[in-house]
């Protein structure tokens, strides 16, 4: 490492004694590794904000943390044009040890000791985890899906979004309020997702929760069926694939 | 274990024929058997050794035999209903009775008995021992209950046990007073857990527990965790079993607080009602969670209610409105009325 280049952390931690004691070892590394500590967040929401203005090297990531938990914020941040280097740090979670341990990811338990905080510092970025691995470390579908708009990243939480469509390259988001534009897989969101969506098309899937009803329509002289959604004004043909989901509804 | 614990009353059954102990007691019982009758059977100490040798003769390999079998099939008996056990096990004895009277004809020599005296003999000594297991499962149940009881004492999760050591470490440089504090209370916390906790205890002492338990979680969480006592008419000296609320107040915290980011409230509210004592807690909850840990925490106070309390205590829980809550009904036990009632 050169002088010039201090490696710049980030602690993420929904608990204030645990980021100040976080604080403190970092503090003790200091003589060893050149290091500073580029800001501190309570929530992944509030990291992803900060990582916006603030760039950092290593992210120590606590794994418990309400609305969004560290597994999910990782996938978030592996979106980012420079993601770091994740270290994730946990008091107790059999689940997520097992996990790291099979997937050589790099972690930490609390109360953390020193030597194994340098350890992770020094080796930090060298086995940057694969996006396929976070998500497998995953136990539930994320909360939100993140948006790379600027430079930085935007959340949109899951129950906000009322339908998926694919379109070239991108999946486009749509919410009461505005689209977004994403870069994933609508098969694998349908399969990350599972029972929240139903496909109507082959390039669409919709919000359960959103669907109002379906009205008759006619497109080219061929009658049809259209969802009729809450919240946006537009239509959604169903495709004559997907005419059992009209039925499926309408059954209740 | 959830198997286990469900099952609360000695509920019978055949002693298991492959014990060392249960085999022994019946070769004890049964040869005790065998000399009481010689010693009906004779005039003097001559005669007594040799009607007891006549009759070790004839009882010695029936019994030898009928152990054999009972380990044998003791796995497949134990299975049926006591009454059916209990029946197949006498006519098992009068089967094998037959055959080595039969085989053993030469053996019995000039004017054997008839069969149907041993017949006699061995459902006697058979329904004797099956009466004396019967009651001895009984007399031991009551330790079997004791076991349980000492099987369910709550366990602390190791997520909260780490977590605490971490903050107190985060204090220890910034407010060493403070985490001479909380140290404080995590050993009262600690000893708690780790005492026998079999007896009932005073509930103020369980919620002076409570109340070391929530300092804890305050200091972890902040401002994230608001706690409101409702506890002005809880009657102190009643009697209850200990760490029957902090479990709850520790599924309170894991699942109303930690997943929120926004505060919460934990209400704790304690009054007497006539010869019962009410204890409610409620937290705010959000639906998606999974509540594995919850339930058995549940079930273990649950099950602990019962074995002290019987019927006379009840749990139930609602969840409504986002908001979770726990509603305990226990007996008025005083503590000078002294020790714990079943």
């Amino acid at each position: 490492m050169t002088e010039a280049r201090r490696l710049r952390v980030m602690i993420v931690d929904d608990e204030a004694p645990a980021r100040s004691r976080m604080r403190d070892l970092l503090a003790e590394c200091e003589p060893a590794l050149a290091l500073t500590v580029a800001g501190e967040a309570p929530s992944g929401r509030a990291a992803l904000d900060l990582l916006s203005r603030e760039p950092a090297d290593v992210v120590l990531l606590d794994v418990r943390m309400p609305e969004m938990d560290g597994l999910e914020l990782a996938q978030h941040l592996m979106r980012l044009e420079h993601p770091p280097a994740i270290v994730f740090a946990t008091a107790y979670d059999d689940y997520a040890i097992r996990a790291f341990e099979v997937n050589a990811v790099d972690y930490l338990l609390k109360p953390i000791r020193l030597e194994r905080l340098k350890e992770a510092l020094t080796r930090a970025g060298s086995l940057p985890p694969r996006p396929e691995v976070l998500r497998g470390l995953s136990r539930a579908p994320r909360t939100h899906l993140s948006v790379q708009e600027r430079g930085r990243i935007h959340l949109v939480p899951i129950g906000d979004v009322i339908y998926l469509k694919a379109e070239l390259k991108y999946v486009s988001v749509r919410t009461a309020e505005r689209e977004y534009l994403i870069e994933e897989s609508l098969t694998r969101l349908e399969q990350e997702y599972g029972e929240r969506f139903v496909r109507v098309h082959r390039n669409c899937l919709v919000a359960r929760a959103a669907v109002r009803g379906f009205e008759r329509s006619e497109v080219d002289g061929e009658a049809g069926w259209e969802v009729v959604l809450n919240g946006v004004d537009e239509r959604i043909a169903v495709s004559r694939r997907q005419q059992h989901v009209v039925r499926e509804f309408t059954r209740g | 274990m959830a198997r286990s614990i469900n099952q609360n009353a000695y509920s019978g059954g055949l002693p298991n024929f492959q014990n060392l102990g249960i085999l022994l007691r019946i070769i004890i019982i049964v040869n005790v058997f065998a000399f009481a009758v010689a010693v009906s059977k004779s005039h003097d100490a001559t005669t007594l050794w040799q009607q007891t040798i006549r009759i070790s003769a004839s009882v010695e390999p029936l019994l030898m035999l009928s152990l054999l079998l009972l380990a044998i099939t003791s796995d497949w008996l134990r299975r049926l209903p006591y009454a059916v056990g209990a029946l197949t096990v006498l006519l098992l004895q009068l089967a094998l009775t037959t055959a080595l009277y039969s085989a053993g004809q030469p053996l019995l020599g000039s004017d054997p008995a008839p069969l149907e005296r041993y017949w006699v003999l061995v459902a006697l000594t058979t329904g004797a021992l099956l009466v004396y297991f019967d009651l001895r499962g009984r007399a031991l149940s009551p330790s079997l209950t004791e076991a349980r009881l000492q099987a369910l004492q709550a366990r602390i999760r190791p997520h909260f046990l780490f977590n605490s050591i971490n903050a107190v470490l985060s204090l220890i440089r910034q407010e060493p007073r403070r985490a001479e504090a909380v140290l404080e209370d995590m050993a009262g916390l600690f000893r708690m857990l780790m005492a026998d906790n079999r007896e009932l205890a005073p509930l103020a002492r369980e919620v002076e527990l409570c109340r070391q338990y929530l300092s804890l979680e305050q200091l972890r969480l902040g401002e994230r965790l608001k706690v409101e006592w409702r506890i002005e008419r809880m009657p102190g000296d009643a009697l209850v079993p200990p760490l029957v609320l902090q479990p709850l107040l520790e599924n309170a915290v894991y699942h109303g607080i930690e997943p929120r980011l926004e505060p919460g409230l934990v209400r704790i509210e304690i009054y007497p009602a006539g010869e019962q004592v009410h204890a409610i807690l409620r937290n705010p909850y959000r639906d998606n969670a999974s509540h594995s840990g919850n339930r058995m925490a549940l079930a273990n106070i649950r099950e602990r209610l019962q074995l002290h309390f019987d019927a006379e205590a009840g749990l139930t829980t609602r969840a409504a409105d986002g908001v979770y809550e726990v509603h305990i009904v226990m007996p008025y036990l005083k503590a000078k009325d002294g020790g714990r009632k079943r």
